[in-house]
């Protein structure tokens, strides 16, 4: 009788981050994955030099990355499901186009003082629903966007429903793609080590239960602040560095497209992972760019992919593919 | 010296009295003893002294330190610390990284956790020096095991040892004796009578009597949320409202 | 006397809608968040049997209605039951369905004030000097209606029984012999119907257009927070507390306002008190 059986391969690792690392050949297979990404990454613009409408995708991809990375954390390493990930890129957005529009702020201040200015704004909103569990939190937050689509219609303010036109672009063509390539890599891994720390250690603590974390004389809400703002600073990056990209600033910022394809890209690419996000928005953007003469039919296939996975294969594709990687099958004899 | 004391404390969940006026004083360093049959109050007193739930009467003093309306971690800081009924370790981090969340903590990171360490960032040896000293054998793969396929005798150390990480004052352990073996409890009540030397007054909350009086200094009886006896363990359990309440139990 | 009489209309048909939501949620703890979408997708396939196949307007509800509850009841058969439980999960995949349904509703044409559905009456009366027209009657006819046979449903039933014990706790009716899944099932297929019920008579009142999808689901997740998630009565209060929040402020700011006020209802109710108005307060965290 034969039967498949999974191996270890490579090394053994006795906890984490203690490798016993002997040869070239380990040194390699561990950091093999994570320099593949970033070279790749870096060849990218290179690569689609003569196709400036892919080169563009590639920026929308990145955007994407962020959210789905700010989703991933929020959602699995603190328990906080935020359905509404447009409200950071619309916060993010507008106070930077605000800035650079109304208040002449040059670019390379209006982009990162948006980030952290729509960080503090995106927090103090949902500060008052910090402690709210579950089911809850995802509701509100879904609330967010809708609630300053309306009010910013309603009141007619920043342009109602035409927008903010009049932004400065984003200086060249390859610096558009550096800049998101960058910060991208840089939020990636400095966002992994970080929820390695003891910090990230505690608002792991935070998911799993957070009655023993109080027990432990530690201010639940005050570490959840601190998520939420890291979490509202991705996504107001991506927001402000949308809203250079397209020279306006409207209310599509607060559209479906940015909460949903996020959280389809988790679920697709494997939730908890950090990469994992990143790996399900390279699947999901440009699919998304060969199924663009479907028009609005796209967000049918990705609820339907979403539903799929979430459904059928909750584990994700990094998963599998990293299971792939640190183990082999073979088949036995038993 | 008194540490902790509770005057009058009354709680109703919808009607129901869940605890009526319950006083009590507990001196620093003595093994105090909550009993009572099931549904008396005892998880709700404890509930309420550390701020999980909030009471509608009576105030909790902590030193002289009026702790009544506090929020719970504010009283955790203060070396007041609880163990859970139901174990809740932090389920997706391994057995030691546990105690790392205590230590972390605002109380630890000023004055030090258990025995003075963690101070400087070497929280992954602290907690597992803990874990050595409350029976995780430190060569095996025990201390680096995923909290959730640990078995329960296990996870019960471990709330304990999430307690002691904070090197609290008083610690307030919620049957902490429930579902472990005769063996098992063996174990711990050594555990419990060097935390005692070390001056950590505690607060236990126990169905398990014959256990519990081999350590407990003083025992009080609640039923049906109020106060029944107090006194010398062997005292309270000849009182005969205490017999009452017990009758039928196959413990005593 | 305006204020009055639509206020308590606009109550009502909020009630109505978001009946469907609370009765799923109240019996199998699972948020539908395709609601909105069951709603709008009912309105849709009643206005094709009508105009494409021609059948008759009573038949063409009967099967549009009977239609909705069997797709949540397969929904649930196929999709949520295997994310039962995890809650989020829960959220996602029914919400991500509902999107799949309200989008491609609107790319398979559903755009522009060309679909509606005729009154069952036309004509009005008038009632202390407000003209109300009979549709609107019909409605507050079938909303008492709908709450009273409800109630006698599960008060008086025994599937109806099964469904406050399953509510009540899941563990122990399992034990008495109430299959979960089934109630689970049959609570969806009932929900749906609901939404496809009011649907039906709610939509002749305007346009069938998928941003009402949307707005459904919002409307009944406001109405359904406010009164406490899973509580009947609460519905009602809360309906009433909307309804006329909404013609107040439509009256006398503007109608753009409408969702907003929502909105910053649910916002401020759970901040307040996240259980509702009228919710269960889980305060029994451990046992007494």
């Amino acid at each position: 009788m034969k039967r498949s059986e999974r191996v270890d391969r490579g090394i053994n690792v006795r906890s984490e981050g203690i490798y016993a690392i002997s040869s070239l050949k380990e040194i390699l297979y561990l950091a093999g994955p994570r320099m593949a990404l970033v070279l790749i990454l870096f060849l990218l613009p290179v690569v689609l030099d003569s196709v400036p409408y892919w080169k563009r995708v590639v920026n929308i991809m990145l955007v994407y990355s962020l959210l789905a990375i700010s989703f991933d954390f929020l959602a699995n390493y603190v328990g906080l499901v935020c359905l509404g990930c447009s409200f950071f890129v619309g916060v993010g957005g507008y106070t930077s186009a605000i800035l650079n529009s109304y208040l002449h702020v040059p670019i390379y201040l209006s982009i990162p003082l948006a980030s952290v200015l729509g960080a503090v704004i995106c927090t103090l909103l949902l500060l008052p629903c910090l402690w709210l569990r579950g089911v809850y939190f995802a509701i509100i937050t879904l609330m967010y966007p809708l609630l300053l689509t309306r009010v910013i219609e309603a009141l007619n303010i920043f342009g109602g429903t035409n927008g903010i036109s009049g932004i400065e672009s984003l200086p060249g063509n390859d610096l558009e793609n550096y800049i998101i390539i960058v910060v991208m890599l840089a939020i990636l891994f400095g966002l992994r080590r970080f929820v390695n720390q003891d910090i990230g250690l505690v608002m792991r603590g935070v998911k799993d239960n957070d009655q023993s974390i109080r027990a432990s004389g530690i201010n639940v809400t005050w570490i959840k602040t601190q998520a939420v703002f890291i979490a509202s600073l991705i996504g107001c990056f991506a927001g402000s560095y949308l809203v250079h990209l397209y020279i306006w600033a409207g209310l599509s910022l607060f559209a479906l497209d940015f909460s949903i394809i996020p959280i389809a890209a988790v679920t697709i690419g494997g939730s908890g992972f950090l990469i994992g996000a990143v790996v399900g928005s390279f699947i999901l953007v440009p699919l998304s760019e060969f199924l663009r003469f479907f028009g609005s039919f796209r967000i049918v296939i990705y609820c339907v992919v979403l539903t799929l996975f979430i459904v059928f294969k909750s584990e994700g594709i990094m998963m599998y593919i990293s299971r792939r990687y640190h183990q082999f099958e073979r088949w036995v004899d038993v | 010296m008194i540490i902790l004391s509770a005057e009058n404390i009354s709680k109703t969940f919808k009607g129901l009295k869940a605890l009526d006026s319950v006083s009590f004083q507990v001196e620093e360093g003595e093994v105090y003893g909550i009993i009572g049959p099931n549904g008396s109050g005892k998880t709700t007193l404890i509930n309420c002294i550390t701020g999980f739930i909030r009471h509608e009467k009576g105030k909790v003093f902590f030193r002289d330190k009026n702790i009544t309306k506090l929020p719970p971690h504010k009283i955790a800081r203060m070396g007041i610390t609880r163990t859970f009924q139901i174990m809740r370790p932090y389920f997706s981090l391994p057995a030691y990284k546990n105690l790392v969340i205590p230590l972390w903590g605002p109380r630890a990171r000023k004055l030090g956790g258990w025995r003075g360490g963690g101070k400087h960032g070497d929280r992954d040896t602290v907690a597992i020096d803990i874990l050595e000293e409350i029976g995780f054998e430190r060569d095996s793969r025990v201390p680096y095991k995923l909290a959730s396929t640990l078995p329960t005798g296990y996870l019960k150390r471990l709330e304990l040892a999430r307690c002691i990480a904070m090197r609290p004052e008083v610690i307030l352990c919620d049957e902490i004796f429930s579902g472990l073996s005769v063996g098992e409890i063996g174990g711990l009540i050594p555990l419990l009578e060097k935390l005692k030397l070390e001056g950590v007054t505690i607060i236990m909350v126990e169905h398990r009597l014959r256990e519990l009086f081999k350590v407990a200094d003083r025992v009080m009886a609640l039923q049906f949320g109020e106060k029944i006896a107090e006194g010398k363990p062997y005292d309270v359990i000849e009182d005969s409202r205490v017999r009452e309440a017990y009758l039928g139990s196959d413990e005593v | 006397m305006d204020i009055l009489v639509y206020g308590t209309i606009n109550s009502i048909i909020l009630a109505l809608m978001s009946l469907g939501f609370t009765l799923v949620y109240s019996i199998s703890r699972l948020p539908n968040f395709a609601h909105g979408a069951l709603y709008i997708a009912t309105g849709y396939t009643v206005w094709m049997l009508l105009n494409s196949l021609e059948l008759s307007y009573p038949l063409a509800i009967l099967i549009g209605i009977l239609g909705t509850a069997a797709s949540g009841a397969l929904i649930y058969r196929f999709a949520l039951i295997r994310v039962r439980g995890m809650e989020i999960s829960e959220v996602i995949a029914s919400y991500a369905i509902g999107l799949a349904i309200i989008e491609g509703l609107r790319w398979g044409g559903l755009r522009g004030s060309t679909f509606t559905l005729p009154s069952f009456m036309s004509g009005s009366i008038t009632f202390f000097d407000v003209s109300i027209d009979y549709q609107r009657l019909i409605i507050m006819v079938t909303g008492f209606a709908v709450f009273v046979m409800l109630y006698l449903f599960t008060r008086f039933t025994k599937t109806g029984l099964a469904f406050r014990g399953i509510a009540q706790d899941e563990r122990a009716s399992m034990m008495l012999g109430i299959d979960s899944d089934f109630t689970a099932i049959l609570s969806l297929a009932i929900g749906s119907g609901l939404a496809g019920l009011s649907a039906v008579i709610l939509l002749p009142l305007g346009n069938i257009v998928v941003e009402t999808g949307y707005n459904v689901l919002i409307f009944s997740i406001a109405v359904s927070i406010i009164g406490g998630l899973g509580s009947w009565s609460g519905v009602v209060v809360a309906s009433f507390i909307i309804g006329f929040a909404q013609i107040l402020t439509e009256v006398f700011l503007s109608s753009h306002y409408q969702m907003v006020v929502a909105l910053l209802a649910i916002i401020v109710t759970l901040l307040i008190k996240p259980s509702g108005i009228m919710g269960k307060q889980k305060e029994l965290e451990e046992r007494v």
